[in-house]
């Protein structure tokens, strides 16, 4: 192989319990502190212990975060997978195994180089306890992997004594099982490889964090005080994350006494219950889940929806349909989130690309909730919350203000004539609303029923018709509040390809990798729904768009047809939903095989 | 309903309470349910138990599900805020609305079908958190709304209008409570205001889960010879085990009952409730008494009444989750929020 610096991805296997987890995160860590960009992917099983589960850590030096499915390097650590491990190393590439055990000869590749360790024997020789000796294998893989791919020793320990400083006796065992792998490497393979790493200076204003907690953090920035959940994968460490974060900052500084409310509800439609109850009190609430908890929670995102009611819900997308692949990444929710309940109904949709968006828009959300009073839908994936994305730092503006919405205040309703609670006063389609408890004039009956503008209850059809048509046209105000796309212009292109999501990092490498071969596309992600009028027009200007998205019925698609009224010759689609996030190849193959088809 | 500024023409010899209001104050829109309807009986239950406790209306808030119960709410309290949600789901409303503002009075009104069916996990729910409410179950042991189906409060043998007998058993939602650790289980008849109204007032002051089962006949559809919820079967089969007095804080406690008959237990906002014993064998603090005691009498066809248990020790979700005190909802953004500075900070352990 020849030298490739900074440029490669590797992939390792291990089983699930094994605690495979830390070592992994230290080969991350250690990368980006080398300053080179680096990202990683959890290939895991819905299940806790045994079953096979891998970790990708993808390094360019070019800043390309997608999902590549081609290794330079397996780590094969796990033997009920080795035959499906072997066969996914590239051509060229090498295969590390424990050699403790004999190498089955038939699974052998002419193409690959195998480096054997004694993982097993060397650690069942350096540590007693059986627990230590199955940790520590995992500690001495990354040990093996830094020879062979040149990490920084200095930067291993550094990460080594700050994880462990606490714990003795665990930074001894630690430093002992990098060292005998390390070591072995060393003595017995040109380390480094051709496939290695060196120094770099870009990563110094980013971060390493997962999609859960950059948008648990983006609600306690927001002023969110009542998180109400059923655990869910791959939802379910969002609320942890804000649990934690809660515990660290929202505790009254002397009491102890906590300013929040976590409720962990009997199901999906409770926990949605419950922030509709917070959010009509006027807390900022909110609730993480995924497709199947949506599901449950139609009724109630209907009752919000018309009654008016302020909602932030996480949606990290999971497969579907049904329960799914609940382990497995992909955007099958993108529909259900705009239009969920009976009814007529559209819903504010924001949708980051990753986690520093998580971030921003999980806070955005709060205030879009509150001003069009209404469900808002952070619609992430398992991909964006709960795999390791290198992103900028994260920064906050600290004259920020939560934008409440139209709340009148115990002054404002003792001054009013009158307050009625569905009367569009302001001609944006967006009603005052009164908290319950402020002040007698904002007495009103909130219900799911049939309801005119004064907020009595009605079965008159104009009177229903009045308020149903008011709705629309304040979630359609929303167009110019919800996040504007990001569009890419590309100089002589004649082509649109347009995203959404998690699509985006495989998207931007694939329009470089177009661009060398001639094909060149103006690029759109779009970042909030409903669409703005600029989404029409960048559909309507080319004869043909791309329309990348990861789930089989081309939902996006859909939604673009539905909003914009483009032609649908206009939007073709490239669709990938195996469960993976999508690579660079799937856009390409997909824009390729639809111009071949076209020529 | 909406609040509509109409003049309060009152009579100027109305009796007002403690904070100048009449009990008209308290009252809501004209009722839309049958003549007769036990659930108007209970809604002026409510409307005295309020007036006479001098709460002001808009510190109140008045949660429902769905059904002919659950429309009770627009009927009382008009400056108080309603909220008529889904079917079965008024709990976690509930729950949220208390998560953020603990110090709203809520009320939450539900039928037996809601509670029972439909929204019995979420009451089951609700119990098991103790959260801070008076929910009372207006139980007519068929569905009004849909016309006459039986509910799971029915009893087996009892029948439809039109002569079909129920073959499953009831649910009972006063054991049902009982068995989930409700902290304060009542039972008491629409028919019966002189022992609904203290009973009332007693899950009003109480500080956690205030269940509350009313037997409330349906005067369309269940209230024949073969109902067991019917006004006359109620009458004749309702014992009473304690008469429950409630008495507020600031008012004296009087031993006007013999000694060694009279408990009084006091609750967390000072007040009192005196339980003078009708049974001679039953204590009211006491879950696994109070739980035999139903059964047995339901074996022999009674209804026993009364407030039937009461937890000197409950802590409701609020004191569980260690929260600060007043409401979450208006915390100033400040206190909420970390601020720039503890990011940057934080993120050091993201590198």
């Amino acid at each position: 192989m020849t030298s490739r610096v900074n440029d490669f991805a590797f992939k390792i296997a291990t089983a699930n319990g094994t605690g495979s987890a830390s070592a992994n995160g230290l080969i991350m860590q250690a990368i980006f502190r080398m300053g080179v960009p680096v990202t990683g992917k959890n290939v895991f099983p819905s299940n806790i212990q045994g079953l096979p589960t891998w970790y990708e850590i993808r390094v360019n030096k070019h800043g390309y975060t997608a999902r590549t499915p081609h290794f330079d390097l397996m780590l094969a650590l796990n033997a009920a997978t080795y035959a499906k491990d072997v066969a996914e190393v590239r051509s060229g590439g090498y295969l590390m195994f424990d050699s403790s055990w004999p190498l089955d000869e038939k699974l052998k590749r002419p193409d690959v180089t195998y480096l054997g360790v004694p993982l097993a024997e060397m650690c069942n020789a350096t540590f007693k306890g059986v627990r230590e000796r199955i940790l520590m294998k995992n500690i001495a893989y990354a040990g093996v992997l830094a020879a062979l791919i040149g990490m920084d020793t200095e930067v291993i320990a550094a990460l080594t004594k700050e994880k462990y400083a606490a714990k003795k006796a665990l930074l001894d065992s630690n430093e002992k099982a990098i060292a005998l792998g390390y070591d072995y490497a060393r003595a017995n393979f040109p380390c480094p490889l051709p496939i290695h790493l060196e120094k770099m200076d870009a990563t110094t204003d980013s971060i390493l964090i997962d999609g859960n907690t950059a948008a648990a953090l983006g609600a306690v920035y927001a002023g969110a005080t009542v998180g109400a959940w059923y655990p869910i994968t791959p939802a379910t460490s969002v609320m942890e994350a804000f649990k934690g974060f809660c515990m660290k900052y929202r505790r009254d500084p002397d009491t102890k006494k906590k300013k929040f409310a976590i409720l962990q509800a009997e199901d999906e439609l409770a926990a949605l219950g419950m922030v509709i109850g917070a959010s009509w009190a006027g807390a900022r609430a909110f609730t993480p889940t995924s497709g199947p908890g949506i599901s449950l929670m139609n009724e109630f995102i209907g009752l919000a929806y018309y009654a008016e009611i302020p909602a932030v819900i996480v949606d990290v997308q999971r497969t579907g349909p049904s329960t799914g692949m609940p382990t497995r990444t992909q955007q099958g929710d993108l529909m259900l989130c705009a239009h969920a309940s009976h009814g007529d109904t559209r819903h504010i949709c924001l949708y980051p690309a990753d986690p520093r968006e998580a971030f921003e828009m999980a806070a955005k959300a709060f205030d879009l909730a509150e001003r069009f009073q209404t469900p808002v839908f952070l619609v992430s994936d398992l991909d964006i919350g709960m795999n390791d994305w290198m992103v900028p730092k994260l920064a906050w503006d600290d004259s920020y203000r939560p934008d409440r919405g139209k709340v009148l205040s115990a002054d404002d309703l003792e001054k009013a004539r009158s307050f009625y609670r569905y009367l569009d006063v302001d001609g944006d389609g967006i009603p005052q609303r009164s908290l319950p408890g402020v002040h007698p004039k904002g007495a009103y009956f909130t219900r799911g029923s049939g309801h005119n503008k004064y907020g009595a209850y009605t079965e008159d059809g104009d009177e229903y018709q009045e308020v149903l048509d008011r709705i629309a046209r304040k979630v359609q105000g929303a167009t110019k509040a919800v996040p504007p796309p990001v569009m890419k212009p590309t100089p002589g292109a004649t082509m649109g390809l347009v995203t959404v999501g998690g699509c985006h990092a495989a998207c931007v490498e694939a329009m470089d990798l177009l661009a060398a071969e001639g094909i060149k596309v103006n690029y759109m992600r779009v970042r909030g729904f409903p669409f703005g009028d600029e989404v029409r027009q960048f559909l309507e200007q080319h004869e043909v768009n791309f329309i990348v998205e990861q789930n089989r019925d081309a939902q996006l698609r859909s939604l673009l047809m539905l909003e914009t009224g483009v032609h649908v010759e206009k939007l073709e689609s490239v669709r990938y939903y195996a469960g993976f996030p999508m690579s660079a190849h799937h856009v390409i193959s997909g824009v390729k095989a639809k111009l071949e088809k076209a020529a | 309903m909406t609040y509509i500024a109409k003049p309060k023409v009152h009579h100027p010899s109305l009796k007002k309470n403690e904070i100048g209001l009449t009990r008209r104050d308290y009252e809501g829109a004209i009722t839309t349910l049958c003549a007769g309807c036990g659930h108007d009986s209970i809604t002026a239950a409510i409307i005295q138990a309020f007036w006479e406790m001098s709460i002001p209306p808009h510190k109140v808030a008045k949660m429902s599900g769905i059904g002919c119960s659950s429309k009770t709410p627009a009927y009382f309290l008009r400056e108080a805020h309603g909220f008529n949600s889904v079917h079965g789901r008024m709990p976690a409303v509930a729950t949220g609305a208390n998560a953020a503002n603990g110090d709203l009075i809520m009320i939450g009104v539900s039928g037996d079908g809601d509670s029972l069916s439909i929204g019995l996990g979420q009451l089951c729910h609700a119990i098991r958190r103790n959260v801070n409410m008076l929910y009372m179950l207006e139980n007519n042991g068929v569905y009004g709304l849909t016309k006459g189906q039986f509910s799971a409060s029915a009893d087996p043998g009892s029948t439809a209008k039109k002569g079909e007998a129920n073959t499953m058993q009831a649910i009972d939602s006063a054991l049902l409570a009982l068995t989930l650790g409700a902290t304060f289980v009542a039972r008491s008849f629409s028919g019966d205001k002189a022992q609904l109204v203290p009973i009332i007032q007693a899950g009003l002051a109480h500080r956690g889960f205030a269940f509350i089962d009313i037997i409330s006949p349906c005067v369309t559809f269940n209230d024949h010879e073969g109902s067991t919820k019917s006004y006359a079967h109620t009458r004749e089969h309702k014992v009473e085990v304690v008469q429950a007095d409630f008495v507020p804080p600031a008012d004296e406690i009087t031993a006007d009952y013999q000694a060694g008959t009279v408990k009084n237990v006091m609750l967390h906002d000072g007040s009192w409730v005196k339980f003078r014993k009708v049974a001679d064998d039953y204590d009211p603090t006491n879950r696994d008494n109070a739980y035999a005691h139903i059964r047995d009498h339901q074996r022999k066809g009674e209804v026993v009444t009364g407030l039937l248990y009461l937890s000197g020790d409950s802590k409701d979700v609020h004191d569980q989750n260690d929260t600060v005190p007043g409401p979450l909802y208006n915390l100033p953004h400040d206190q909420l929020c970390p601020g720039n500075d503890a990011l940057q900070k934080l993120q050091q352990q993201f590198r």
